[in-house]
């Protein structure tokens, strides 16, 4: 059986540092997998890299099977990879019917149309509409994003992934900077996504982690260091020594 | 399918967008009006029309897209050239010189839009600048060709459609700017409105989100540069079929930059901005030069600096600061 | 040979008037288009010392360097400082304004013609050796530029002032926080840029003329040092626009009908190909 998503032996050199440090990685089909690391383990330069945002020094991306590792990133979306941002990035001067429909539109092929309006793409604006409801955003459809609560421009976020239809998502830290009681409210989103998306989570968070993954990998200074279930994860010493202490000052 | 049947939800606000409201039927009756009101003014009024297309040419770079040029002149040249040649070597119908005018600076535009995919704004304007000067250079040299700084001259245009022939008075001159530019306005309005338009606002708000969408950015910014390369050419061809010469001047750098002013004037981002803009610098540069040349200068390179410092929204963004004040102006 | 000692007094001149948009430009952010215009108003500071109050060649260029950085300082504490941090494109179209105002303003003072310009006794004629004829003029040009070029980069590298300057640009909250005076610190580095400005622009007068549309004709110029030289290095601005001043030079010579083309093209194609200059350090950081 082909893995939704897999490295083989990823590096990324910057100059004299390696950022990313060999990675073999592989996410099963429907799984909830998530990438533990302290700061600076080079989880977001593994995303970078799995997404297309950057070239890989050496070692290789399969997407169902599929090398991807020398694809732009627009197609890796195409092909059923969707990601959302650490820190926001959202169309601040859009309502988030209009964000969400303009990614709704990507997904189908229609975003070169340029004579008819936007308007008259209904099962697009429909299917956006669907969206938003399913992340309780339909209330605020009309209203601009940049005057958003934080905790909904998260969910925001989620939408604009959800639109490209992923098989394979990659959420990075979905709740940074969120309150606490609202991420809670965040995280039971998430878990209701259907099986058939896989999901890879980095988090920080170890609550959210335990919660919500089957599986866990953990990364440190770019290279995975031990990969499991959660509970092996919590018993594991080299991940005490090296994740969980530095949790802790935190 | 049908709209939705969400509860509580009315998808109208957003399928509302593109349909043409009230203030704009009336906008587009002015150009009647100044035909019947300033009818010794044609000449004047030709050129608002020909500024205010090459204006909106650069509302779709700039406004939507995000891309700044210090040298966008350089397809309003391209364009007049192109149809000043035409007519020079036989090529007389009005109509074929603006296509012809618009297929090159096309071409010019898609060539040089892999120029200004990547980098800074300060890169953009620079190369964009640096693009204009060139051809600058080159028609300033290619004396035989371009005429040089004395221009093109010997232009003679037949009849449009075989019609309606050029009039001393420029009557003719004016209702075909107009008219084109109302074409192309009406067009670039679907282009603006279409999901494309919308891909190129999300480009301008956030342009690393873009391919985390799907969105293949740079093929999108290729294409609008190119539409705007046209536009700016047919503009260009417009001058030089009303005017029957091209000055050197249809390439200079205070072209693009006048350019700029006009349209940061107007407000950026839609087109109607592009317009007003257009009107209210040409007929101050109207009034004052007739004072004064030199103070006219003066007076422009203030506006900028005010502008730039406390008007950044332009007469657009002032107008709809204004709508939102009076309850119901909304509709 | 002549041509290339041309070129590098042409090239330092270019240097002296360039490097102060290359300062402000990469180490405060500030796209001042309107730096020609500095250069202009030094040249018309010291037409009118020179031949309206009759002051001494030599003595009229520091009172130029002066009053150009007077005015600089004028204009940043009232005008500028409100667009540190603002886009490019507004800096851009301020500083448009600003040089149309200034092109205005020249005219109405001076008129539309050339200014001329009596170089002392002293500094004319020429030296005549075999296969090269060195112009005493040119060869002045090339002390006080190299002398400058010499002095800047001791200033940025070795002094106390330098020190502050970098801590300033590269964070302003934490270098206040060491009690660095960042007001103070880039007043007195914009009013470096205006200061070197007018100075070449007195001394430029003898080369590339004096008129209204001055800001104009040579801005292009100016930018191109920065854009192949690498915004806010002095060395690499030194090298651009000594390779710059030999092309023109040369070129004008030898291939007359391709005009300012190529200078232009390389402006481009490096800005393609090397956003950060031919002479910046490494992109990556």
């Amino acid at each position: 059986m082909s893995y939704a998503l897999e490295t083989r032996n990823l590096v990324k050199r910057f100059g004299g540092f390696v950022a990313t440090n060999d990675v073999t990685l592989k996410v099963e089909a429907g799984a909830r997998h998530a990438l533990i690391g302290p700061n600076g383990a080079g989880k977001t330069t593994l995303i970078n890299l799995l997404t297309g945002f950057l070239e890989p020094s050496s070692g290789t991306v399969l997407l169902k099977g599929e090398d991807v590792t020398r694809l732009p990133q627009h197609q890796r979306v195409k092909r059923g990879l969707a990601r959302t941002f650490q820190i926001n990035r959202l169309f601040a001067k859009m309502t988030v019917l209009e964000s969400v429909t303009l990614a709704v539109c990507e997904r189908r092929g229609l975003g070169a149309r340029w004579w008819n309006p936007v308007g008259s793409h209904v099962e697009a604006i429909d299917e956006a509409a669907q969206l938003l409801a399913q992340l309780r955003l339909l209330d605020v459809a009309h209203h601009e994003t940049r005057s958003l609560a934080y905790g909904k421009q998260r969910l925001i976020e989620i939408a604009l992934a959800l639109a490209a239809k992923p098989s394979m998502l990659l959420l990075d830290e979905p709740a940074a900077g969120v309150p606490t009681g609202e991420s809670r409210e965040l995280f039971e989103t998430i878990a209701q996504l259907p099986r058939d998306v896989t999901i890879l989570l980095i988090e920080h968070d170890m609550d959210l982690v335990f919660r919500f993954a089957d599986r866990i990998s953990v990364l440190v200074n770019g290279g995975l260091v031990v990969e499991d279930t959660p509970e092996a994860i919590a018993k594991d010493k080299r991940v005490k020594e090296v994740y969980l202490g530095e949790a802790l000052d935190g | 399918m049908t709209t939705t049947t969400l509860a509580g939800f009315d998808p109208a606000p957003l399928q509302r967008q593109a349909r043409w409201k009230r203030a704009e039927y009336a906008f587009w009756l002015l150009p009647v009006a100044a035909y019947f009101a300033f009818g010794d003014q044609l000449a004047l009024l030709s050129q608002i029309a020909i500024t205010a297309l090459f204006a909106l040419s650069l509302d779709l770079i700039l406004g939507y897209a995000g891309i700044v040029s210090l040298g966008h002149a350089a397809f309003f040249g391209i364009g007049a050239y192109t149809a000043g040649l035409m007519a020079t070597h036989g090529w007389n119908q009005p109509l074929a010189g603006l296509a012809g005018a618009a297929v090159i600076a096309a071409l010019a535009g898609f060539v040089t839009s892999f120029l200004v995919l990547r980098g800074s704004d300060l890169t953009r304007l620079m190369v964009t600048l640096g693009v204009a000067l060139m051809l600058f250079e080159m028609a300033n040299k290619l004396t035989h060709i371009t005429g040089g700084v004395d221009g093109l001259q010997g232009i003679e245009m037949k009849p449009i459609l075989g019609m309606f022939a050029f009039d001393l008075y420029g009557k003719t001159a004016y209702i075909y700017a107009m008219l084109v530019l109302f074409g192309l306005f009406w067009v670039a309005r679907r282009i603006v409105h279409s999901p494309f338009g919308h891909s190129l606002r999300g480009i301008h708000l956030n342009m690393a989100r873009m391919p985390a969408l799907g969105t293949p950015v740079n093929a999108r910014l290729i294409g609008v540069y190119t539409v705007a390369a046209a536009y700016a050419g047919v503009a260009g061809a417009l001058l030089t079929q009303t005017t029957q010469f091209v000055s050197i001047d249809v390439l200079s750098f205070p072209r693009s930059a006048e350019l700029l002013l006009i349209l940061v004037l107007g407000g950026t981002g839609s087109l109607y901005g592009a317009l007003i803009g257009t009107i209210v610098f040409m007929t101050a540069h109207h009034l004052l030069s007739d004072i004064n040349p030199q103070y006219w200068q003066f007076w422009l390179g203030a506006l900028l600096v005010v502008v730039v410092l406390f008007a950044r929204d332009g007469v657009m963004g002032g107008l709809r600061a204004l709508a939102r004040r009076l309850p119901g102006a909304a509709k | 040979m002549t041509v290339i000692f041309d070129g590098i007094a042409s090239g330092l001149l270019l240097f002296l008037i360039s490097v102060g948009l290359s300062v402000t430009l990469g180490l405060m952010n500030f796209v001042n288009l309107a730096h020609g215009s500095f250069a202009m108003l030094g040249g018309y500071v010291c037409v009118v010392l020179l031949n309206r109050l009759g002051v001494p060649f030599l003595a009229a260029l520091p009172i130029v360097a002066l009053a150009s950085a007077l005015v600089g300082v004028a204009l940043e504490r009232t005008l500028y400082r409100r667009l540190y941090g603002a886009s490019d494109l507004d800096q851009v179209l301020f500083s448009i304004g600003l040089v149309f105002m200034s092109i205005s303003t020249a005219h109405f003072f001076f008129g539309a013609q050339q200014q001329p310009l009596q170089l002392p006794a002293m500094l004319s004629g020429q030296i005549n050796l075999p296969g090269l004829d060195i112009g005493v003029y040119r060869l002045f040009l090339i002390v006080v530029g190299l002398a400058i070029a010499i002095g800047l980069q001791w200033m940025i590298a070795g002094t106390r002032f330098g020190a502050q300057l970098r801590a300033a640009v590269d964070n302003p909250r934490t270098a206040r926080g060491l009690g660095i005076d960042v007001d103070r610190v880039f007043v007195l580095t914009f009013a470096l840029g205006p200061a070197l400005a007018g100075l070449g622009g007195a001394l430029g007068v003898e080369m590339l003329g004096l008129d209204p549309e001055f800001p104009v004709k040579y801005i292009v110029y100016f930018l191109i040092v920065v854009a192949v030289g690498g915004s806010g290095n002095i060395k690499g601005s030194l090298y651009a626009s000594l390779i710059i001043g030999i092309c023109d030079v040369a070129g004008k010579y030898y291939v007359p009908q391709v005009g300012a083309f190529v200078i232009y093209a390389v402006m481009v194609v490096t800005l393609i190909f090397r956003p950060q200059g031919l002479f910046g350090r490494n992109a990556a950081k």
